[in-house]
């Protein structure tokens, strides 16, 4: 072959590499393995599976309004709340069918998130903060507060799992598998989202307003963008949530838990697309993996959690991308001979 | 015909300071209009003003006739209005590739369209084009906080032209760089005034990038204009010389 030709063989086999997109493979075969995954676990074990990805979803809004947008938020679990309660609400309240109740509760966070992001265009860092935080105490108040609505701090028992095309979905494996199939379909969407020039947008949002406005960037529509998708992201999760658990209270939606889901995106690696994931992984199962240190599992928990982000502040995505730099620069070193 | 850009008794205060104190200037299509001026004399803070990162206190700003006097800097930039900054602004964690599609996506289609359309936005042609056209073909995939202060200083200016404007305002594009990268960056924009007509309006403290591009130059001083005219009328002018240029 000439060395043109090889030339574009190389070019042709590029391209292609770089249309087959790494994140979207591991997304595919992490579901396929999620799928089988609980084999053998019981109901606990798959619970807290199902549990770990319905805070992914979750904390994959978070991070894509506070790690691509840049916009600080503490009203995830707010967000989560409204969700969990509008499903819980509709569905055992009105007889409204799960899968209307999920889009409606998406599409009230969808807008409560845009409101919510009215003051990110006056404020910004921990002055917006402020302001979520407001937000996510206002919440909480509201479900302990409005009984009659929400039945207050006795919550909505009798939630029914839905069903899909006739299935019952009531074992845990069934709504695992269930969970795992809408995870992958909201991830899917995040990643198109991320990739597209919207996530180019909200990057130069993030790391740039002033510059980005001067050179088109609507920064006011996508900062207003970045909360309502985010939050709907918080209120589809909340909507998995209650007919995981099958009955909610306020507890699980407190301050307290939207700084643990901030604390998931840190952890995780603020800005990379897995590191909800990752993040909800320490979050949610590792505190299930030190059950055996019994009342000490916290201390240790805090401790891991404390060390990780002084060896690597921009959480273990960071890290993992920082290892397989490494990795690659010797492998380079070893293949090419050249440093 | 109406000049591109008319700035009429343009006034800003910060406080009891007058940051720009009634400047008025107009630029005619394709001309290649420079500023000058001591440090403090409301270089930067003028340009602010016309681009809406700053409200004017009083005056008006005109482009094509149209008056667009406190516009939002998006939308000033989506009328064919580009810039840069004083201080170095790409955004550090995207690819040069990146930056320039950045620079130019918001020009292409709807919001909506954007989100459904192509990844690139349909613009990896004309992004590499400026890449190869400023010189940064190596260094395409690279991310723009790793390079160096006179590459990051081009590849700024190459996205001030990535969407194609009509006017550009540039703040001191010959801060910091090398004489070689200077004369490249100097050429270069030539070129562009040359081939597309595009219009410019050059704030820099390097007399000698000044005087051998622009075609005009405005003196501030203190917020207002001290002087106007050719480089050769402004440079022998006394009230200049004493003011800014010395002896």
């Amino acid at each position: 072959m000439s060395a043109p030709a090889l030339e574009s063989t190389a070019a042709a086999t590029r391209s292609a590499a770089r249309r087959i997109d790494g994140a979207l493979i591991t997304l595919l075969i992490g579901a396929a393995i999620l799928w089988f995954a609980p084999t053998g676990m019981g109901r606990y074990g798959t619970y807290v599976l199902s549990l770990w990805l319905v805070m992914s979803i979750g904390v994959m809004g978070l991070n894509l309004t506070l790690g691509y947008a840049g916009q600080s938020s503490l009203a995830q679990a707010g967000f989560m709340g409204l969700g969990a309660y509008t499903t819980a609400i509709l569905t055992t309240k009105w007889g409204v069918s799960w899968y209307a109740a999920f889009g409606l509760s998406g599409l009230l966070t969808f807008f409560v998130g845009i409101l919510l992001g009215f003051p990110a265009l006056r404020v910004r860092t921990h002055y917006l903060a402020f302001v979520t935080l407001a937000f996510s105490t206002l919440v909480w108040l509201l479900l302990r507060n409005e009984q009659w609505l929400t039945g207050g701090a006795f919550g909505i028992p009798n939630i029914d799992r839905p069903q899909f095309f006739g299935i019952k979905l009531f074992g845990a494996l069934e709504f695992h598998r269930f969970v795992v199939a809408v995870t992958l379909v909201l991830s899917l969407v995040l990643w198109w989202l991320v990739r597209s020039p919207w996530g180019r947008a909200f990057t130069a949002l993030r790391e740039n307003p002033v510059r980005a406005a001067s050179l088109g960037v609507d920064t006011r529509a996508y900062t207003l963008l970045a909360f309502a998708i985010g939050s709907a992201y918080g209120g589809f999760s909340g909507s998995l949530f209650a007919p995981l658990v099958e009955f909610i209270d306020p507890s699980p939606f407190t301050l307290s838990q939207s700084l643990f889901l901030l604390l998931m995106v840190v952890a995780g690696g603020s800005g990379y697309f897995f590191g909800p994931f990752v993040g909800a992984l320490l979050g949610v199962v590792l505190p299930e993996w030190l059950r055996f240190a019994g009342s000490l599992y916290l201390i240790i928990f805090a401790t891991i959690v404390l060390a990780l982000l002084i060896i690597c502040p921009q959480g273990v995505s960071g890290l993992i991308e920082r290892c397989w730099a490494a990795l690659g620069r010797r492998f380079g070193r070893k293949a090419g001979g050249t440093p | 015909m109406s000049p591109v850009l008319e700035v009429q008794d343009l006034h800003k205060a910060f406080g009891g300071i007058k940051a720009v104190n009634g400047v008025s200037f107009s630029v005619r299509e394709g001309e290649i209009l420079g500023i000058i001026g001591p440090n403090g004399c409301g270089k930067s803070t003028l340009f602010n003003c016309i681009l809406g990162q700053l409200e004017p206190t009083e005056g008006s700003v005109k482009l094509d006739g149209r008056d667009v006097t406190r516009m939002r800097p998006s939308d000033l930039n989506r009328l064919g209005v580009s810039r840069t900054f004083q201080l170095l602004q790409v955004f550090p964690e995207l690819s040069v590739r990146e930056n320039l599609i950045l620079a130019g996506q918001e020009h292409q289609g709807s919001m909506l369209g954007r989100l459904f359309g192509a990844r690139d936005a349909g613009l990896s042609d004309k992004a590499e084009q400026m890449i190869g056209f400023f010189k940064l073909g190596h260094l395409a995939e690279a991310k723009a906080g790793g390079l160096s202060y006179g590459q990051q200083k081009l590849l700024d200016a190459a996205m001030a032209f990535m969407a194609g404007p009509r006017l550009v305002l540039l703040d001191e594009p010959a801060g910091g760089v090398n004489l070689t990268m200077l004369g490249d960056l100097k050429e270069r924009l030539r070129a562009i005034n040359a081939e597309q007509g595009a219009t410019f309006v050059v704030i820099e403290h390097n007399m000698d990038f000044v005087m051998s591009l622009c075609s005009r130059v405005i003196v501030l001083a203190e917020g207002k204009v001290l002087a106007e005219g050719t480089p050769a009328e402004v440079r022998a002018d006394p009230a200049v010389i004493e003011a800014y240029l010395g002896h």
